[in-house]
């Protein structure tokens, strides 16, 4: 068969369908997962270093996304090797146990330009809650940045039993903040 | 003879106090493995004294620009005398630098201080783990250099108080006058 300028743009624009349709693929150099906590009201961002995400996403038909996050909870790195020992282990993450949180949507829909709110099941430590909250879309460098906050009660999901229920030395509120870069 | 104003007197014991606390809580919170709610509190309070005692020395240091301190007795050879000025000027250079190697770890590593639970302090710096590491061992070694400059300070207090019986100790203590 010969290849005509005809037959390769035809190939192409069947490659640039067929693309469209599957899943985005999430570049991990630039999204980033983290917390933030008050200790003693000091707030404290620190980041999940593992995590993936599975964004199928085509911004003609935003309400047929879905997402779904996996977290790695013994990655989350407050600086210090023995504190992040100490937040995987049983009172905080028990990571041993639960290994992953995951976050998976149930609904997305568009509420203006660039904006959705997304619904889903958040899970942690064998809870599971349901969770409501807005993200930001825009395009960077060619890729779809998906950013957005979730604020969470982290003793509804008994993250910190014992001592650390103590809600004067670690708040009750965390917030989690995420940007996932994903493209095809 | 001649003693300390008032402010002096006031503002060298509460300093004191304070860097005493705070390197006792140093020591302590250090040694607690892993982590705890109690090792968290000590922290915090650790560098509340810290920054209590940045800002005293900071007026310290204004009203001793100020306000000159009372002589040596007369009877103090030249080499007590440069020992004595030399000293005091390290003690000085340490009560900044020790509160502030601390400070900015503490920046470094991520954890702003909120004085008192209260209020965030500025955050001059970003968070910087490589930096982190290297103001780690400088706060502790600025520490150990000031305990044991501190120590020659106090034992000359007492020398001075018991041996000599001169009267130096006396300038600096609350409530007495000769």
């Amino acid at each position: 068969m010969k290849y005509t300028r005809g037959t390769i743009a035809a190939l192409l624009a069947g490659v640039t369908l067929i693309a469209s349709a599957i899943p985005l693929k999430t570049d991990v150099a630039h999204s980033n997962v983290s917390a933030v906590f008050k200790q003693m009201n000091v707030p404290v961002e620190s980041k999940f270093k593992s995590f993936n995400a599975q964004i199928d996403y085509d911004a003609a038909h935003p309400d047929k996304a879905t997402a779904r996050v996996d977290i790695d909870t013994a990655s989350f790195d407050i600086g210090e090797a023995e504190y992040n020992k100490e937040v995987a282990g049983k009172d905080w993450f028990n990571s041993a146990k639960f290994p992953k949180a995951t976050f998976v949507s149930s609904g997305i829909k568009p509420v203006g330009a660039g904006k959705l709110n997304v619904s889903g099941k958040l899970s942690i430590k064998g809870k599971t809650q349901d969770v409501t909250f807005p993200i930001n879309i825009k395009a960077e460098g060619g890729k779809q940045v998906f950013e957005g906050q979730l604020p969470i009660k982290r003793l509804a999901f008994n993250i910190g039993e014992g001592e650390w229920k103590d809600t004067s030395m670690v708040a009750d509120e965390v917030v989690i903040k995420f940007r996932i870069a994903a493209g095809q | 003879m001649q003693r300390y104003t008032t402010p002096a007197i006031v503002l060298h014991w509460l300093i004191a106090v304070l860097i005493i606390g705070a390197f006792t809580l140093g020591l302590v919170m250090t040694d607690i493995p892993g982590i705890s709610p109690t090792k968290l509190k000590y922290f915090s309070w650790h560098k509340w004294a810290g920054v209590t005692v940045l800002v005293l020395a900071t007026v310290r240091l204004l009203w001793r620009l100020k306000n000159r301190p009372p002589e040596l007795p007369e009877a103090m050879p030249a080499w007590q005398r440069g020992a004595a000025h030399g000293l005091h000027h390290l003690l000085y250079v340490l009560i900044f630098a020790v509160p502030l190697s601390g400070y900015f770890y503490t920046l470094a590593a991520g954890f702003p201080v909120v004085y008192f639970g209260l209020f965030q302090l500025p955050v001059l710096i970003a968070k910087n783990p490589a930096l982190a590491e290297t103001l780690k061992p400088i706060h502790y070694w600025l520490n150990m250099i000031m305990a044991g400059l501190v120590g020659l300070h106090v034992l000359a207090a007492l020398k001075h108080q018991f041996v000599d019986r001169d009267g130096t100790l006396g300038r600096m203590m609350p409530g007495r006058s000769h």
